[in-house]
């Protein structure tokens, strides 16, 4: 089983929302002091997703990022993970890409390396939520895919997999090679162990500029967007909270039924 | 060639019925119609859907287009999305709304690159730009933490909208339209996957999405048999029992409960928060409830200061009280 894994470096999502701030002139999010960037979640859970079909049935797994400025000591968890490979889509013209073109520049990338049974991403980033790149390079590579995916079963060349839905799950068959969209629900992803960290320190990750992959500065990044945006601000929470007071836990507990009744919430 | 014009409604039907969204969508989509001075259409996708039509035109439509076969049984990406990139080449719509549900946070960008376009998904706003004519697109990024406004240039201008964040009209069963048959014209090979099963993970009680009382726990609740403190609260308050992302990765309850950004977005007058920080992604899906109260053992918590009310305290000493209290008062 050869697959690949789309993964992304962004701001830690889970850094305090007080510490979260936007620069207003430049529309764009000041990374918060002391709180170093991450593997996008959901694609580490995609990571974790290939690394098991992998330990159950042999094959290679390739990392692949888009980005600038990415840090090697976060960018290389895949490696620390397990993966086998890390390439990197490095370059100034790869700044501010959009679905679009992220998606196309990952597909063009997907298609250098060449041998795939299986491509995986997460969900969503954390950063944009946009939930579409992974379709886009399915549907660029003319792949079936299947999103929202929580459980994975590899048998004759085919994937048997469940589905989130509003109100369970389906199990859907598909014939590879195939796309797939990774929930949180498929497991924790594992720690990197000491020899994955020493091991991943030794591997270099390939790095890809757009003309490696056969396109144009002007068909990345931010030339290459197909969206625009024109706005990009915090919406304002009421500050209002009213504490109940209590001698006690208990008390407060009940004194906070009496104020709800007073204001005829209950 | 024609000319793009006009909004259409991608409308889910579930069990013979249009859909809450799929109301939703017609709503906000009438009122972007009229802003372009232009038609509101809806389509409906499935097998059987043909009789919900008229429903459609007493929400709000013009015009529906029905494609019904029975290969489009259950949603399935190859299928749909080619049934419409037909329907978007006959209709030629400016604009096209889908749901934030399963099914268009699958059909909605696949479609859109199939079609050359963008989309947005996940919108709380739309609206028409009065200068340039285009649609403003505004969506929660950074896991809710912001939010920003998107706008693009090429058509049809595709977006999916959160459930319960656009108003239905009111409906008016006297209202009339055109129902206009399109043929799916699928051919069997052309849908690569297979549905194999479909399993429902029902919950008892009432339904989050529907609950007018919402009694969600988050990883301070430590386990599963601390939800069943939250159980007993939501049924006296004749409500629902939700729960942050960290209870449902770690098994306590079914993922199905989850209330956030990549859960379920719920409404309700009250939403009481019991150990649960208050992350942005939460946020989002429990923000637009009517009154939001916490119980929480930090009063620095995002959760505390996002609500009306909080009690501060261990929750295993406060939430008794407070359900003790509550039950008193009810009898009353």
């Amino acid at each position: 089983m050869n697959m690949v894994v789309c993964v992304k470096q962004v701001l830690d999502p889970e850094a305090p929302p007080a510490s979260f701030k936007i620069d207003a002139n430049t529309n764009k999010v000041v990374p918060p002091a002391g709180v170093p960037p991450v593997i996008d979640p959901y694609g580490e859970y995609a990571v974790e997703a290939a690394l098991r079909i992998r330990d159950a049935l042999g094959g290679k797994v390739t990392a692949i990022s888009l980005g600038v400025n990415q840090l090697r000591d976060v960018i290389k968890k895949p490696l620390s993970m397990g993966a086998d490979q890390l390439i990197l889509l490095e370059d100034e013209a790869f700044a501010d890409s959009d679905s679009w073109s992220t998606a196309y520049a990952l597909a063009m990338a997907i298609k250098k390396i060449g041998e795939y049974d299986l491509i995986l991403c997460g969900r969503e980033a954390s950063d944009w939520n946009a939930g579409q790149v992974g379709e886009g390079i399915a549907e660029i590579l003319g792949l079936p895919s299947v999103t929202l995916v929580k459980k994975i079963d590899i048998t004759d060349g085919k994937a048997t997999v469940e589905r989130l839905t509003a109100d369970g799950h389906e199990v859907v068959e598909v014939p590879l090679p195939a796309l797939l969209t990774i929930s949180n629900e498929i497991g924790e992803p594992r720690y990197p162990t000491i020899k994955g960290i020493m091991a991943a320190k030794k591997k270099e990750p390939v790095v890809w500029k757009p003309a490696d992959i056969g396109l144009n500065p002007s068909q990345v990044g931010a030339a290459g967007r197909r969206t625009k945006m024109l706005k990009l601000f915090q919406p304002v929470h009421e500050a209002k909270v009213e504490i109940v007071a209590g001698e006690t836990p208990e008390e407060a507990g009940a004194n906070l039924a009496l104020k709800l009744r007073a204001a005829k919430i209950l | 060639m024609a000319e793009y014009k006009g909004v259409l409604g991608y409308c889910e039907v579930s069990d013979g019925k249009l859909t809450a969204i799929a109301t939703e969508i017609l709503g906000c989509g009438r009122r972007l119609a009229n802003d372009l001075g232009q038609e509101l259409s809806a389509v409906l996708v499935g097998t059987g859907v043909s009789g919900v039509a008229q429903e459609a035109i007493a929400f709000g439509a013009d015009k529906v287009y029905v494609v019904d076969d029975p290969l489009l049984k259950d949603y399935q990406t190859d299928s749909y999305v080619a049934v419409m990139e037909k329907v978007v080449k006959q209709a030629m719509p400016q604009i096209l709304i889908l749901g934030q549900t399963s099914i268009g946070r699958d059909l909605a960008p696949r479609l859109a690159f199939r079609l050359g376009t963008a989309a947005s998904l996940d919108c709380l706003e739309l609206s028409i730009d009065p200068a340039s004519k285009r649609l403003l697109q505004t969506k929660p990024v950074y896991g809710g933490n912001a939010q920003a406004v998107f706008t693009f240039s090429t058509e049809p201008q595709i977006v999916t909208i959160r459930s319960k964040a656009m108003s239905p009209l009111e409906r008016d069963g006297s209202r009339k339209g055109e129902v206009i048959t399109i043929a799916a014209g699928l051919e069997p090979p052309a849908i690569r996957t297979k549905m194999l099963q479909k399993v429902k993970e029902e919950v008892e009680g009432v339904k989050l999405e529907d609950a007018a009382v919402i009694v969600s726990g988050g990883r301070g609740i430590g386990g599963a048999d601390g939800f069943k403190q939250l159980a007993e609260l939501a049924k006296m308050l004749k409500g629902a029992v939700g729960a942050s992302r960290p209870p449902c990765d770690n098994g306590w309850v079914p993922t199905t409960i989850q209330v956030g950004l990549t859960g379920k977005i719920v409404t309700p007058e009250l939403y009481i928060a019991v150990a649960l920080s208050g992350s942005s992604q939460h946020m989002s899906g429990c923000s637009g409830s009517k009154s939001i109260i916490a119980i929480n053992k930090d009063p620095e918590a995002n959760i505390v200061k996002l609500s009306r009310y909080a009690a501060i305290g261990d929750w295993k000493k406060v939430l008794p009280a407070f359900t003790n209290k509550v039950k008193e008062l009810l009898a009353q």
